[in-house]
């Protein structure tokens, strides 16, 4: 379980979060709010890439800035865009960077790489050069390399925004799909208005925390 | 992969070691350099087309790849008889031409992959100085990886300004081109943290 | 590279190491009176001094010359592999890094007051100066020229580099202003 403790962040002295406290205990949540209001950065908060000025956040009861290389092998990320997470040229290397980054043997990164793939029919892309791939192919490689390095939380940052319909059928599907507890920061409604809560962001506070039912429609309203 | 001048075969050279065509590559330049001989130059043109010619990649990709460095050659070729002598002229460029001959050999027939671990090993004995053979490794995968990404996002910032009339223009090509890379790099080093890389 | 160079700095190097590559495709410029076309090459170097500074801006211009060994076509033309490494070029494109580094180095010394001028006088010291004073003798010397004909070979480029300063030193101003990266980055 995530929690936040009175936490607060600002970049050169403008304030993105404030005061936040927040215990996450819901399997599947959504972050909604607008553009700059904040909520990147509190995905950010939640593995340790971004450490707050004040304030706590635990995972598992672990502070991020005590040891975050524990954190971020506990905490999945998945950005926007897949092009800035995968590093290396060819899809197979590229799940091979995580595990190799957590000292694996050979022979087990090959079999979890395999594995990764089958969960989402992606096998044959294994040795394909990563620029050759559509946009949903490549989210869903980014997901399959968080994924493969068994994370027991996984935070996506806006996973659909940038893919076309049918692409954004097949991430939703896939993130629908998965056992891991899940956060969502997202534009895309529909995908988390089947989650068990929703919280929305506003000026780097919880303007609104409940059930999907509850938050979107005021959050729809809020941006007319 | 199959980006790059690699072109697969199984010709001897592509079923040579990486490390050993480099070697070998070297010491002829070595020997050549030398050994200013008039006879081992010309002995040494046919048979380094010869081993061009024996990696198997299609004719007509072998010579195009020769047009360039042909042009450069004959300029220095027209060099030596405007203000030096023809037989340096010849020399010269009969050496130019066997190691480049030999060297576009090498190259085609070692994949990138191999020449990148290469690389890795032979900086290996310099770890103690302080450079780390990984990282290098870490850089070629990713510039790998991202100059055909950023070939891509030139190609739409080049229509966007060609809309605007300015496709001709190096700064409103370049400027965006720029930006855009650095601020994918920012992302990037993120995603390279949050999975766990350490340095 | 050495242990001072973060992960952060290896995307940068990475980053602008590609960049230099698709400048390359920036399609090559014929001014009337010479006899050769200009090119970006050596615009990336400039800007890679100007822009990431000397250490960084150095190592990408390094890892861009060592992916054109390893036999990517990222020369202008589409050449590249380790022919280029024994024609008589090659001084220039080994001077290269060198060349970004001084670029580089004279910015980061100079930081405070640079302007277009400024990029300028040191994209051409560093892009221009540094590179001939490596490429030049070394053509002489594998192409069995004199110093003074190798000079004269080489001078039907100045004019080609001394726009691409021009153009690398407005570049930077813009991106400077618009991305203020050097006080970020140290």
């Amino acid at each position: 379980m995530i929690v936040l403790e009175a936490v607060s962040h600002d970049f050169d002295g403008r304030p993105v979060l404030v005061e936040i406290d927040l215990a996450l205990p819901e399997r599947r949540i959504g972050i909604v709010g607008a553009n700059g209001s904040g909520k990147s950065t509190f995905a950010r908060l939640l593995n340790g890439l971004v450490l707050p000025k004040t304030g706590r956040v635990l995972v598992d009861g672990t502070d991020t800035r005590k040891d975050v290389k524990a954190i971020r092998r506990k905490v999945g990320f998945v950005f926007q865009n897949p092009d800035h997470q995968i590093v290396m040229p060819i899809v197979g290397e590229d799940l091979a960077f995580g595990l190799k980054a957590r000292k694996i043997p050979k022979g087990e990164i090959d079999s979890r790489i395999d594995a990764a793939l089958a969960r989402y029919n992606l096998g044959h892309l294994r040795e394909r050069p990563v620029h050759l791939l559509s946009g949903g192919e490549k989210q869903l490689v980014a997901l399959s390399a968080v994924l493969v390095t068994d994370p027991e939380i996984v935070v996506f940052d806006e996973p659909t925004t940038l893919l076309d319909l049918r692409n954004r059928n097949r991430v939703a599907e896939a993130i629908e799909a998965l056992p891991h507890p899940t956060l969502v920061v997202s534009h895309d409604l529909d995908l988390i208005a089947g989650f068990e809560r929703v919280l929305m962001i506003e000026d780097g506070r919880v303007a609104a925390d409940g059930l999907p039912d509850e938050v979107l429609p005021f959050y729809r309203e809020r941006m007319q | 992969m199959t980006i790059g001048l690699y072109h697969p075969g199984h010709s001897p050279l592509h079923r040579a070691s990486a490390g050993a065509k480099v070697l070998a590559l070297v010491a002829i330049s070595l020997v050549l350099f030398l050994v200013p001989s008039t006879l081992v130059v010309f002995l040494s043109v046919p048979v380094a087309f010869a081993i061009y010619l024996s990696t198997g990649a299609p004719f007509r990709q072998l010579m195009a790849q020769l047009r360039g460095p042909a042009i450069l050659l004959g300029l220095i070729f027209v060099f030596h008889l405007l203000f030096g002598s023809i037989d340096e002229g010849i020399l010269a460029v009969a050496r130019f031409a066997t190691l480049i001959l030999l060297a576009s050999a090498v190259t085609l027939s070692t994949p990138i992959s191999e020449m990148a671990e290469l690389v890795e090993w032979l900086l290996r004995p310099l770890r103690p100085l302080g450079v780390n053979p990984e990282k290098v490794g870490l850089a070629i995968a990713l510039a790998i990886r991202f100059v055909p990404l950023i070939a891509e996002e030139f190609r739409h910032i080049r229509e966007a300004q060609a809309a605007r009339g300015l496709a001709a223009n190096p700064l409103a090509l370049i400027v965006p081109l720029v930006i855009r890379t650095l601020k994918s790099a920012d992302e990037l080093a993120d995603a390279i943290e949050a999975r766990g890389y350490e340095r | 590279m050495t242990k001072d160079v973060s992960t952060r700095d290896i995307v940068y190097i990475a980053l602008f190491a590609a960049l230099m590559a698709a400048i390359n495709l920036v399609p090559a410029i014929q001014i009337g009176f010479l006899p050769v076309p200009i090119t970006a090459q050596t615009l990336g170097v400039m800007l890679a001094g100007s822009l990431i500074g000397a250490k960084r801006g150095a190592l990408a211009i390094l890892l861009f010359v060592l992916l054109v060994a390893l036999g990517l076509p990222l020369l202008a033309g589409g050449h590249g592999g380790l022919s280029v490494f024994f024609g008589p070029t090659a001084g220039f494109i080994i001077a290269w890094p060198i060349g970004a580094f001084v670029t580089g180095w004279l910015t980061e010394l100079n930081w405070r007051r640079m302007n277009t001028v400024w990029f300028f006088v040191f994209s051409a010291i560093g892009g221009i100066g540094i590179v001939y004073l490596i490429g030049i003798p070394w053509l002489a010397m594998v192409a069995k020229l004199s110093l003074w004909d190798a000079t004269k070979g080489s001078m039907i480029f100045v004019p080609g580099d001394l726009i691409k300063a021009a153009v690398a030193a407005v570049i930077a101003e813009t991106v400077r202003r618009s991305y203020p990266l050097m006080q970020t980055a140290r």
